[in-house]
């Protein structure tokens, strides 16, 4: 059983946000690095850039399978996690801590009401089993 | 067995496999400063690269060394007659900017194949130009799309693609730049009518679907399924990569399809070449005749009893467009040729009937030992489990490792996706009872090992030059490339001004 | 059914295992008013039937066995060790599929892994994949490449009218779906004219080197200009020039293809040919087409595999960027071999042949009246010359009375170049050969 962990944010796609003021960290969650198993690459977007709510900022990919990362709320990034390059599979270790993959300025926070909460994420994953 | 060098390892600097004439004529002075300083290629005798390739080939496997099942692709025997046609002088020297007038046998060989394609699946037209199935699908997919944009109707822009599909059908749409809509499978296998029903409306460009599918099975609503899209306006485009089951049993044409692609590297005998060289002629109706790409072969000037007629090239007047340089991958069309003209009408049937035998045979040697999701008649391959309740941790893919120790090649692995640990079987017509036979024998053999003694197949493959490789490492350190490339940044360009 | 090896017994044994009595049975699926239709084909042959009427066929083309050959517009005659059919007939090599067994697969592998690395070492470029279809199927992956690694933001791309006007059209077949627009080609164009076209929508710019009129173009600069503003320079490179002239890396380009053909392959009429593709590699994660990596197998041996596979479409399936599967794996052996068997010094050596005869051929038909070679520009193994009368009727008196496969007739390409021959000059063009067709053009045009 996968980890979900408390007080964050998810999305469908399988992004979580922690939100740290008007600073949203994104990552990939417990579920879907375990459903993707070996991560061998992340691309991520370039500070500064922006995009909007749903859209594409990045991908993960491992040997079998590869996957869009994708905005849990709109925002501009501020700051993004270089260490992933080298070390990918940190992603699978640790996917809710060093694993983070980029850092925004939330531009819309009212947005975050549009996202599941841990438990009703949990919820989604079990359907999914 | 022992691994080979790279060829740059056996590089010694002075060294080289071939002699080339002195220069003949006065010379001209090289203009320097466009010249490169460094050239790394191998320095290595031409008996050196003789047996560094051959080497390599006691590496691989291929159906000239033992059966290959692999399913979806129809690897059956490669005519060596095919290799001498497409090596004769007059096809593998001929010059593809020549006029028509000095290439007349090689169009006329193409005219014929065009015809005879067009015989075989019913349709009215064939473009031999498509390199490969996924050429003749993006060729297909963008007729359906013109043909709509020129009847004025933008809204098309929807193609419905079965869950079981090829990956190249959803690939080649988005290519196209339509929208893919999956399709569920029913619980026979079969296309989910009710759903495919709901999603037939006017924003549906047209349906891919491969016959027999890719379960092996021949669709039991195939008549129903073209009904509803033709009703809602759409076309029926056939993936013909199962072409293999379908010659003299049923023509694609006839029943409805609009537009279809062969694989002659499937169904007619091509060699597949270590990953291609393939051909994907794309064959129509009467209604996409016009936007076949192009240009394509036409009979320009009848003949008569003193003289053959003239072939000539001819664009369809809305084609779209040109898909590859030049006429297709030709020196594979004079092989299918070959294969064709040795096989004649009943001769195809016979293949089909055969494939078709063999892969029903196999499945009902196989049927008790693995479970066989979609179980009725076949087409030319079927879908099998590679799994087993009482042997956990047994995937598809170990039975396929251990497979390679009793000397054959894997069937296709984890496709259609809608199978768990698919094992996709296809024999083909070229393959004997006694091959077929012995090839179940070890399938059984293999379930037994399974369940006794499970790390045998974990480990497979044991008697192969090189074990189970890791992809994650591949994937992580890229290593795409054995030679040095230069930091260009810290080299910048010096192509200077140039002096005429 | 020379290759179908069922004997009667065998039939009726299979059938009585299945449970039917006739192979028809098994068709039952198939709509019966559908069911097995007559094949209106001719009657078969057999083996030494076919080959006699393939003989007949072939006979029908002027192959280069026959006429000595100056054309060339994109295909190229240049001398084929024996050594390379060879080992093409090896049946392990050209009747195995794609390697998706890396266990019994390690010959191709390995073979198409050292393709990559010669030709990163020809065009300079970090990565190769293992083919495309051709030139102009590869410049067209290229483009595709270059509008997402924009995030498909910019939609532009600026080609040169030096580019194989063929290409051209084949780019335009594929992106037609795609909101695509090409610029730049509606006439020839120096770089520094095709620089003033690029903006901030555009994703790319490619150009030939050589051009279509066998001209080494002044790309100094450019590629500083286009990354400059973050756009992409793809090279459509002829790799037998690369045996000598700087590489595509070494002018800045990100991505360098274009056709392998020169490199050991037949004329074959047009086909199977050879797109080869290699990129820096900050783009290799975005190409498609297969690509082979080094890595470790279970017993801790090198091995190699095919890597990257999440960009492909059986994994990717509607999100991947193109849909190749098929590639033309047995021709890109075919240049992995030549190139070895070639070597360092032997492609110089082609590539000095091409460069000497090809301008002794254009200093000779200079001389001649009514004739002028167009010297403005360095040429590398093909040459335009400006003729006294159509091209069409000089090749058609060559070819009759004199036995040559003239040059290319450009005007059916580029209006403005009426009476314009591109003529082609390789190391297989002997100087006896060169000297008749000048002796020839200088009749033809008296």
């Amino acid at each position: 059983m996968s980890k979900v962990e408390q007080g964050l944010k998810y999305t469908q796609s399988d992004e979580w946000i922690r939100v740290e003021g008007s600073v949203g960290v994104i990552g990939l969650t417990d579920y879907a690095q375990e459903a993707l198993n070996d991560i061998v690459y992340v691309e991520l977007p370039d500070v500064g850039a922006t995009f909007a709510k749903g859209e594409s900022f990045g991908s993960v990919e491992s040997v079998k399978a590869a996957s869009d990362m994708h905005m849990p709320v709109s925002g501009t990034v501020t700051e993004i996690n270089e260490a992933l390059q080298d070390a990918p599979e940190t992603v699978n270790s640790d996917p809710y801590g060093a694993g983070w993959f980029i850092k925004i300025a939330i531009s819309n926070p009212t947005e975050l009401n549009d996202l599941l909460d841990a438990d009703a994420y949990e919820k989604y994953c079990a359907e999914r089993e | 067995m022992k691994l080979e060098p790279l060829i740059y390892e056996i590089s010694v600097p002075g060294r080289c496999g071939v002699r080339l004439p002195e220069v003949d004529v006065p010379t001209t002075d090289l203009p320097q400063d466009l010249l490169r300083a460094e050239l790394d290629l191998p320095e290595v005798s031409e008996m050196d690269v003789i047996r560094h390739y051959v080497r390599l080939s006691h590496l691989n496997y291929g159906v000239d060394k033992g059966f290959y099942p692999l399913g979806s692709c129809t690897m059956k025997y490669n005519p060596k007659v095919n290799e001498d046609a497409a090596r004769l002088p007059g096809f593998a020297g001929l010059h593809p900017r020549l006029g028509i007038d000095e290439t007349q046998g090689a169009l006329m060989l193409m005219y014929y194949l065009q015809t005879w394609l067009a015989e075989i699946s019913g349709m009215k037209g064939v473009s031999l130009q498509p390199a490969a199935g996924a050429q003749g699908e993006f060729s297909g997919i963008l007729m359906i799309r013109k043909y709509h944009l020129d009847r004025g109707d933008g809204k098309r822009t929807r193609i419905l693609v079965p869950n079981s599909a090829h990956g190249t059908n959803p690939a080649t749409t988005s290519m196209a730049g339509l929208e893919v809509v999956e399709l569920p499978s029913d619980e026979n296998g079969d296309v989910d009518l009710a759903a495919l029903r709901a999603a037939c409306d006017d924003t549906v460009a047209g349906m891919m679907i491969t016959v027999p599918s890719t379960l092996g099975l021949f669709e039991r609503h195939m008549l129903e399924v073209i009904e509803a899209v033709h009703g809602c306006g759409g076309l029926m485009y056939m993936d013909g990569a199962n072409m293999n089951a379908m010659m003299g049993v049923l023509k694609p044409g006839e029943i409805g399809f609009d537009v279809m692609h062969y694989n002659l590297h499937k169904t007619f005998s091509t060699p597949h070449g270590g990953g291609g060289p393939g051909s994907g002629p794309v064959a129509c109706n009467e209604k996409l005749l016009p936007f076949l790409p192009g240009p394509i072969v036409a009979e320009i000037e009848p003949g008569d009893d003193e003289q053959p007629p003239l072939y000539g090239w001819h664009m369809p007047e809305k084609s779209i467009g040109r898909v590859k340089a030049f006429h297709g991958n030709f020196g594979m069309l004079v092989r299918a040729y070959t294969y064709i003209r040795e096989n004649g009408g009943p001769g195809l049937r016979d293949v089909s009937y055969y494939a078709v035998l063999n892969a029903n045979y196999v499945l009902a040697l196989l049927r008790d030992t693995y479970h066989v999701p979609y179980d009725r008649f076949c087409g030319h391959e079927f879908v099998m489990e590679g799994r087993w309740k009482d042997a956990p941790g047994i995937h598809a893919l170990d039975i396929s490792k251990r497979l390679m120790d009793y000397g054959y090649h894997p069937p296709t692995n984890y496709f259609p996706l809608i199978v768990p640990e698919a094992l996709m079987i296809e024999p083909t017509e070229t393959e004997s009872k006694e091959t077929l036979d012995a090839f179940a024998e070890t399938l059984k053999t293999i379930a037994r090992e399974a369940h006794e003694n499970p790390e045998l197949l974990h480990e497979a493959p044991h008697i192969t030059p090189v074990g189970r490789v890791d992809e994650v490492l591949a994937a992580k350190q890229l290593v795409l490339c054995c030679v040095p490339i230069p930091d260009w940044a810290e080299q910048p360009p010096t192509l200077s001004t140039q002096s005429a | 059914m020379s290759y179908i090896p069922h004997t009667d017994a065998d039939r009726r044994a299979m059938l009585a295992a299945i449970g039917v009595e006739s192979i028809e049975e098994l068709f039952d699926a198939v709509p019966e008013q559908y069911r097995f239709p007559h094949l209106a084909l001719p009657e078969p042959l057999s083996e030494m039937e076919v080959l006699s009427e393939l003989y007949g066929l072939q006979a029908a083309n002027a192959s280069v066995q026959d006429f000595s050959l100056f054309l060339g517009a994109g295909a190229y005659h240049h001398f084929i060790p024996s050594a390379i059919n060879h080992i093409l007939l090896r049946g392990e090599f050209y009747t195995a599929y794609t390697p998706y067994q890396p266990e019994v697969s390690q010959g191709t592998l390995q073979a198409i892994f050292e393709y990559q690395s010669m030709l990163c070492a020809l065009t300079g470029m970090e990565a190769a994949n293992a083919s495309h279809y051709d030139g102009a199927t590869s410049l067209a992956e290229a483009i595709i490449v270059a509008i997402n690694e924009a995030r498909g933001k910019r939609r532009k791309i600026v080609l040169s009218a030096g580019i194989n006007p063929q290409y051209r059209e084949v780019v335009r077949t594929y992106l037609q779906g795609q909101d695509v627009t090409f610029v730049g080609d509606d006439r020839v164009r120096t770089p520094a004219e095709l620089l003033e076209l690029v903006d901030d929508q555009t994703a790319m710019l490619a150009v030939a080197y050589p051009n279509f009129f066998g001209q080494i173009e002044d790309f100094t600069g450019l590629a500083d200009s286009l990354h400059s503003q973050k756009v992409l320079l793809t090279l459509v490179a002829d790799p037998i020039m690369l045996g000598l002239f700087k590489s595509p890396g070494e002018l800045g380009a990100d991505m360098a293809v274009g056709e392998g053909q020169p490199l050991g392959i037949p004329l074959s009429f047009g086909g199977p040919y050879l797109g080869y593709f290699a990129c820096t590699k900050q783009l290799v994660r975005k190409i498609s087409g297969r690509i082979i990596g080094e890595t470790k197998d279970n017993r801790g041996q090198r091995a190699f595999v095919m890597t990257l596979r999440p960009r492909e479409q059986d994994i990717r399936r509607e999100k991947a960027t193109s849909n190749i599967c098929t590639n033309q794996g047995l021709m890109a052996l075919a240049a992995g071999i030549y190139l070895s068997l070639m070597g360092k010094c032997g492609l110089r050596t082609v590539a000095n042949l091409c460069y000497q005869k090809s301008h002794y051929a254009a200093r000779e038909i200079d001389r001649l009246p009514g004739f002028s070679v167009d010297w403005s520009k360095p040429f590398f193994k093909e040459f335009m010359v400006r003729c006294p009368r159509p091209v069409a009727e000089i090749n058609a008196r060559l070819l009759e009375d004199y036995g040559i496969i003239g040059g290319y007739d450009l005007a059916q390409d580029y209006p403005d170049r009426a009476n314009t021959m591109l003529l082609a000059v390789t190391e297989m063009n002997t100087r006896e050969e060169i000297d008749a067709l000048v002796a020839a053009l200088e009749e033809i045009a008296s």
